[in-house]
């Protein structure tokens, strides 16, 4: 959290009521490559709730400014399509970490962690989710299994945003 | 129609089948969009070529066929997660032509332009600061584990806030243009559906002077590295080469419109005036069966001496001028490195960005003072040809769409040719250059490995349309002797 975003009674220290976590949704991935729609269906179905402190967004990858976003937001939960790993979804907790690819069409979700700590002082609890896809043809849907085990990713996350402190499952 | 299967993974030819027509690329090599180099050396031990592979889209190219022809620019979109604005754009120009469309209202051409620019500001924005800086400022020998975006930042820690805020003031031109910053629908077949609302201009208005700033300073910090590293930076994976841009109708630096300049490594033209339409009399896509990707090169000087270079440093070379003062000034410093000549060095790749970075905000500032943008003349509406070309300056350099339409208003053909493919081949030339400098014995160090990724970003191939399904993306480089065994592999993960 950055301190520009703090109450003026968080900054006196004030005995504060429970607070709702501010919780980012980042799903990220080609809806137009068939699996790869995953991170960024996630995203839709989690916007369409409507659920109060919980902002989603979609996009093609991640990009750097990003860490703006993830900087004002206490939990954070990066979607993307898995090619392999456990069905119907794998979620670890994912910390900062900064890397240097040999290309732009990259940038890790802990790079993006990385950034939003280095320049903006703030550290969210960090989430990966990787939904299980099968194919990645020039497509635009999802395969049937791949969206079985979207509908189990977003059970599962609609659980943990009821939850006022999320904590890593798989 | 047959199947076509394509392993990038091995030297393989393209194999077809009878059969439904399926495209299946190397799953691995599709999904993860990791890039492949590979070093071969003659009998006597030396370095013969090295070749740079990557995935690319001629499968995408069968996924417009059959779509209609106004859906496209919405649909292109999806091959590239770093530029889909300019896809959609060129896309947009190709598909005013079918339109019957030959001029747009000042109106759509000026929202479709403040777009643009802030589409090459910010992705210039992004591989300057996030990719190139690392190297460029904290030294290509720096530890790994510091030489990244983060080291830069605690190393100088202005340039964190450049690059974030200079990739987001980018990102509010593309979403006050085109409605929202992701997936962004501002052009329709024959112009745009929306003006700039004068709220978004007043917010533009009020940072694009800082951003001018934050540039200038970025250009500074920049030549510093230059002037401290200068036998490098003139080397290091370098050669003559020839150069080809958009230019406009007065030879200044158009990264919007204008027709095809191409231009030898003295710098004698060996085309210019050439419209999009004309593209395929003066170029030629060659396939080779080692690569998914396409080798075009220039008709005239045929496959050994046909290649060239688009992008940043080609932009320079090409322009006789650009039209905003202070990019100029920075241009003319830029060209008397070389002496009246061109610049060659592939590290100016990196110089030149940050140029076109300083202009794109200049010509974004000229626009958000034009009252144009808040007019309502936005469609013009034509007789439907069965054809049309485009080609605009991407970030990375030349992109052009061509499509055809039948009578149906259904696309039939498409052929997309992208920066990364117009630069491929040069790419494997700079990547043997610093095989022939850096390898000694049989040996992947990791120096060498270093300087492959350094030459490479200085072109930031655009990979795999996107697509990056959760899973590393490495750079995987390996020798092999003439025989083409493999002698040594290294990852980068």
């Amino acid at each position: 959290m950055t301190p520009a975003t703090l109450s003026p009674e968080r900054q006196r220290g004030a005995p504060m009521p429970p607070m709702q976590p501010r919780v980012l949704i980042l799903g990220y991935g080609n809806p137009g490559r068939q699996d790869d729609g995953l991170g960024p269906a996630a995203s839709a179905q989690i916007e369409a709730l409507g659920l109060p402190n919980v902002t989603a967004y979609e996009n093609y990858q991640l990009n750097i400014e990003d860490a703006l976003d993830v900087a004002d937001h206490d939990v954070v939960w990066f979607i993307d399509a898995a090619r392999s790993g456990p069905s119907p979804f794998a979620v670890e907790p994912i910390a900062p970490a900064a890397s240097l690819e040999f290309t732009s069409h990259l940038v890790r979700p802990e790079a993006i962690l990385a950034m939003a700590h280095q320049y903006y002082g703030a550290a969210p609890q960090a989430f990966l989710v990787g939904i299980r896809g099968y194919e990645f043809e020039f497509v635009e849907a999802l395969t049937p299994a791949a969206a079985d085990n979207l509908q189990r990713a977003v059970e599962m996350l609609k659980e943990r945003l009821s939850a006022s402190q999320p904590s890593a499952a798989s | 129609m047959s199947d076509i299967h394509v392993d990038l993974g091995q030297d393989a030819p393209v194999r077809t089948s009878p059969g439904p027509r399926k495209i299946v690329i190397d799953p691995v090599t599709r999904v993860e969009g990791h890039g492949k180099v590979t070093i071969r050396l003659n009998e006597a031990g030396e370095v013969e070529q090295a070749r740079f592979h990557i995935v690319e889209f001629r499968g995408f190219e069968r996924f417009i066929q059959g779509r209609m022809y106004w859906e496209v620019p919405v649909i292109v979109q999806r091959l590239c997660g770093i530029c889909p604005v300019s896809h959609h754009l060129c896309a947009a120009k190709a598909m005013d032509i079918v339109a019957g469309v030959d001029q747009v209202t000042p109106t759509a051409d000026k929202m479709r332009r403040l777009m643009h620019y802030g589409q090459v500001l910010q992705s210039n924005a992004v591989n300057f600061f996030h990719l190139a800086s690392p190297d460029l400022l904290l030294g290509f020998e720096a530890p790994v584990a510091q030489r990244n975006i983060i080291g830069v930042i605690e190393a100088f820690p202005e340039v964190g806030k450049w690059a974030i805020m200079i990739r987001k003031f980018g990102q509010q031109v593309i979403a006050a243009t085109g409605g929202r910053r992701i997936h962004p629908r501002l052009c329709i077949p024959g112009g745009v559906n929306q003006n700039l609302s004068v709220e978004s201009r007043d917010a533009l208005r009020g940072d694009v002077d800082q951003i001018i700033r934050w540039c200038c300073d970025a250009l500074e910090l920049h030549k510093r590295f230059v002037h401290t590293h200068e036998e490098l930076h003139a080397t290091f994976a370098s050669f003559p080469s020839n150069y080809m841009s958009l230019v406009g109708a007065d030879g200044a630096m158009d990264l919007y419109d204008g027709t095809l300049k191409a231009i030898d490594a003295t710098g004698a033209p060996i085309f210019e005036g050439v419209r999009p339409d004309q593209y395929r009399d003066y170029m030629i896509e060659e396939v080779r069966s080692w690569s998914y990707m396409k080798f075009p090169h220039i008709r005239s000087l045929g496959r050994e001496d046909g290649w060239y270079r688009v992008g940043p440093l080609a932009q320079m070379n090409c322009c006789a001028f650009i039209g905003t003062p202070i990019a100029e000034a920075a241009r003319k410093d830029f060209m008397a490195q070389a002496g009246g000549g061109l610049v060659h060095a592939t590290l100016a790749y990196h110089w030149a960005r940050v140029i076109s970075m300083i202009h794109c905000a200049e010509v974004i500032k000229g626009l958000l003072f034009d009252d144009d943008l808040q007019g309502d003349d936005l469609v013009v509406t034509g007789d439907r040809r069965p054809e049309g070309v485009a080609i605009i300056e991407a970030p990375r350099g030349t992109l052009l769409h061509h499509y055809q339409v039948d009578d149906h208003d259904q696309v039939t053909m498409a052929n997309l040719i992208v920066s990364t493919t117009n630069n491929n081949e040069a790419m494997n030339r700079s990547v043997t250059k610093v095989a022939i400098d850096d390898l000694t014995g049989h040996e992947i160090t990791e120096g060498l490995l270093n300087h492959i990724e350094v030459a490479i970003r200085a072109y930031d191939p655009c990979l795999s349309c996107a697509t990056h399904a959760l899973g590393d993306m490495p750079l995987i480089v390996t020798l092999e002797d003439a025989d083409g065994a493999v002698i040594a592999t290294r990852v980068k993960e």
